[in-house]
């Protein structure tokens, strides 16, 4: 048994601070594991998420040494000081010790329409190559961790929510986007609230994801991409405006009414 | 006493893992106002972890000679009955069987995107105790899939989410159930919700045993609040031990290997490197003649499934669960008390695509390679074929305006449940139980909410935060898991679960005496001490089915009496009821299958 020093940030909204805890490691330990043997054995009150504990179901985000990451996903024995620094996500309003609120990106992704197949596929089992729904698949393996989302900067530094949905939900629109049977004609949105144009393509996003989606390459980039065809290219516009380019026949978008769905996280929250 | 808000709907759904989201989508179809409350944040539901695939009789796959294999609803059936050890109750297994290609085409037009074959249909593969291949699936991430496909859906249809809120309780008017109560787990604050009709998709309860695949959330609160509510519960002894969680490092004790590693042709090892599911003593009487009996057989089946057998690897989930610890007791498990299971000569490639999460999975916390080298597996708790009692048409249970869909639900699955059939449980009894409760709605007025029953609930979670000097709840679930472990895991005996038994009700006397130190805002201890209350209540249920079931079926696994009993044991369910504070455990015999059902089971077994 070896001794690492774990230092977590402790505290809420108003007030907080980083508290080190020693905690003995055993093979193969994660930092989630050290989080949970300090609520058993020294501090019930220390909150974190947590679910599934093996990287598939996204709950236990935050911050290890400063660096986006999933607590089960990383391993202690990889901090050859002995200190590792564990924190909350920063983009998202603080709640208490690693809890952040993060129903914001639920809020958000209410906003696009679910897959809405043409008229013609409605009903019937679809006949689809791999090779056409590959692309959609890399999508699909998002696991709504919102690392993402935490890093970045259009949401991190400027805490532009009112302006770019934000990777996670860039990613989503792909899939539909790029789904064979979809009907929606999605880039209204995507250059409208969703805000497409925000992002500056650093690719923070694509880094920190840990199910290694190439968030920025083949969803972000391609999205601008359709975006400007459709928008910002002349001469795709005089080519569609004499009828030689046909236009899009996907149907305009249909936004989805703002309380249809409603994320409700608490009460009031407290004034302290 | 404080203020708490009341939230009004015409249905409530308790729990958003699979069957909680489609239960909405057709409770909103139905016209209905739809409350959903989530224990954790939306869409991080157990259904997650669900690897393999959804089980449906589509029948998309061709073999060598171009024709189909021929599976329908009937083999299905058949297969689900005799890996239940026809325990189940037929008329659900019927409906399950019949309703499930339906409900998976459902979620290709809802924006699930599965696997394809060649000729663009939804790709398939084999699993344990399916005779075709019927399991469609998304790589080894079906249940993700799943999950995200049916959140999305559901949140276009219209729904209030209440995250991160725990309920304790059901509020009832009466016999009728007309609502709940609980507290948001960030503020701590108290809220009750007032609905026509109450649907619980709450789960299974795996956390009182030390390996487990299950998160913190499987304490079985949904099972209790039935249970409290007057609900019977049944087939509680059935657990399922899913024979391949990881066995090393220890940090990642218990977490699962999917069952698709050995559909895509995975085989188990024992340290005189044997494949010792061959050993003829580990076949049930039941499966005689319908696997390979040759290594050389099983490896020609992964090309040609038509004219050889499948290897005994893929047997059922309690049989090969049982097999590895039986190698293990004899002293044929690795260094870790374990087996080994590769799937290396698949290639590198292959394994990339097609089991991409186990690979990464390996990779990143177990230090292993696995298109290279094996892993270590042994035996992990993964899911509860028992649970509340529901009727299979509108899955109502035995309190009006209470219905119960998936893993709480019981009656499916029966003494051991096929891989691949919780998947499409929750899809095709999420619905039947959103319609269900929306018709009872339809017709019912909301019940009066009496605060007598919340007082008495506040008191019992204010009591560990006002006590001093009590019990620690992990300290208490510490020492319920090893009992729970070693006395009431796969084998079985009169005497190790007399002696479970004894310890849980010690600890259930501990338990009223437990304090939690810092206040109501987001704190672990508190909602802790909780849920411990739901897992020794639990425990004790199962530990009293498993006495009284004196025989070995399915998961039940009694080294006592190691028969099967199919004269006496075969034609009987147990029920748990509550009676003033006590259990009562009664036997209830099967619903006699129909004649037309038993010739399909004939015809196919």
């Amino acid at each position: 048994m070896e001794k690492i020093t774990l230092r977590v940030f402790r505290g809420d909204n108003v007030s907080g601070g980083l508290v080190d805890y020693p905690v003995e490691t055993f093979p193969g330990m994660v930092v989630l594991d050290a989080i949970h043997q300090i609520q058993a054995e020294q501090d019930s009150t220390l909150a974190c998420r947590w679910n599934c504990k093996a990287a598939k179901c996204g709950s236990c985000s935050a911050e290890v040494d400063g660096k986006p990451a999933l607590m089960c996903k990383t391993r202690v024995d990889q901090y050859p000081t002995g200190t590792i620094a564990v924190g909350p996500m920063r983009a998202f309003p603080h709640i208490k010790d690693l809890i952040t609120d993060v129903s914001w990106n639920y809020r958000m992704s209410a906003k696009i329409p679910p897959l809405t197949p043409r008229p013609e596929n409605e009903g019937k089992p679809f006949k689809l190559q791999q090779a056409d729904v590959d692309r959609v698949q890399e999508f699909r393996k998002c696991i709504e961790c919102f690392l993402c989302q935490d890093v970045c900067h259009v949401l991190r530094e400027h805490d532009r929510k009112d302006a770019f949905f934000g990777p996670r939900q860039m990613v989503r629109i792909a899939a539909l986007e790029m789904h064979p049977m979809d009907s929606l004609n999605r880039r209204e949105q995507l250059k409208g609230e969703a805000g497409v144009g925000m992002c500056n393509i650093t690719k923070c996003c694509t880094e920190v994801c840990p199910e290694h989606i190439h968030i920025t390459d083949n969803a972000i980039i391609p999205l601008k991409e359709r975006v400007a065809d459709d928008y910002y290219d002349p001469i795709r516009g005089l080519l569609t405006k004499i009828g030689i380019i046909k236009r899009d026949t996907k149907a305009p978008l249909s936004s989805v009414p703002n309380d249809l769905t409603k994320i409700i996280v608490h009460e009031p929250r407290p004034v302290k | 006493m404080e203020n708490y808000e009341t939230y009004e709907y015409d249905v409530l759904i308790i729990g958003a893992g699979g069957a909680g989201l489609r239960a909405v989508i057709a409770a909103r179809e139905a016209g209905c106002s739809v409350g959903v409350v989530c224990k954790s944040l939306l869409g991080k539901a157990h259904t997650v972890m669900a690897e393999g695939g959804v089980a449906a009789a589509l029948n998309n796959m061709t073999s060598p000679d171009g024709q189909k294999e021929g599976d329908s609803w009937k083999v299905h059936f058949t297969d689900t009955m005799k890996g239940g050890g026809f325990l189940n109750n037929w008329r659900t297994v019927e409906i399950f069987a019949k309703e499930a290609p339906e409900r998976v085409l459902e979620l290709e037009q809802y924006g699930a995107v599965f696997d394809r074959t060649p000729l663009g249909d939804i790709a398939q593969r084999p699993f344990g105790g399916h005779k075709y291949r019927r399991l469609n699936h998304v790589g080894d991430r079906t249940g993700l899939e799943l999950i995200r496909t049916l959140q999305d859906k559901a949140v276009g249809v219209g729904m209030n989410v209440h995250m991160e809120v725990t309920l304790c309780r059901l509020l009832k008017d009466g016999d009728r159930v007309v609502g709940a109560f609980g507290y948001y787990r960030e503020t701590g604050k108290f809220v009750v919700f007032r609905a026509k009709a109450v649907v619980l998709a709450t789960g299974g309860w795996g956390r009182m045993y030390k390996f487990t695949s299950n998160s913190w959330e499987g304490t079985g609160d949904g099972l209790q609040m039935a249970y409290e509510a007057g609900a019977d519960l049944m087939d509680m002894e059935m657990i399922q031990f899913h024979p391949t969680g990881m066995a090393w490092p220890p940090g990642m004790r218990g977490i699962l290997v999917t069952e698709g590693v050995r559909g895509e042709g995975g085989i188990l090892l024992n340290n005189k490197n044997e494949r010792f599911m061959f050993n003829p003593e580990y076949t049930p009487a039941l499966y005689k003649g319908q696997f390979a009996e040759t290594p050389e057989e099983g490896d020609r089946w992964l090309t040609d499934k038509k004219n050889n057998r499948r290897p005994p690897e893929l047997l059922t989930r309690d049989v090969v669960a049982r097999a590895i610890y039986r190698e293990v007791e004899a002293g044929r498990g690795t260094e870790h008390k374990a087996v080994e299971l590769t799937v290396s000569h698949r290639g590198e490639d292959y394994i990339k695509r097609k089991l991409p999460s186990m690979y990464e999975q390996f990779h990143a916390l177990g230090d292993v390679d696995i298109t290279k080298q094996p892993m270590e597996v042994y035996p992990t708790i993964h899911y509860t074929m028992g649970g509340v009692w529901a009727e299979p048409e509108t899955c109502s249970t035995t309190v009006p305006g209470l219905f119960a869909a998936g893993e709480v639900a019981a009656g499916l699955h029966g003494a051991n449940r096929l891989g691949g059939n919780s998947l499409s449980d929750i899809i095709v009894f999420g619905r039947r139980a959103g319609a269900g409760a929306a018709a009872y709605a339809k017709q019912a007025t909301a019940g009066a909410i009496d605060p007598a029953q919340i007082e008495s609930e506040i008191e019992i979670l204010m009591s560990p935060l006002e006590t001093k000097g009590g019990e620690n709840p992990y300290k208490i679930h510490q020492e319920l898991q090893e009992i729970m472990q070693t006395n009431a895991m796969i084998a079985r005996t009169e005497k190790g679960l007399q002696e479970a038994l004894a310890k849980i009700l010690e600890l259930q006397g501990r338990a009223k005496h437990m304090s939690v130190p810092g206040d109501r805002e987001f704190n672990p201890g508190w909602h802790a001490a909780r849920d411990l209350r739901f897992m020794l209540r639990t425990s004790e249920v199962i530990v009293l089915c498993a006495i009284e079931r004196k025989e070995s079926r399915g998961a039940q696994w009694r080294l006592d009496y190691a028969e099967k009993d199919d004269a006496f044991w075969g034609k009987r369910n147990l029920i748990a009821s509550l009676q003033g504070d006590a259990v009562r455990i009664t036997q209830r015999p099967l619903p006699e299958m129909p004649e037309e059902l038993k010739q399909v089971v004939e015809e196919y077994k």
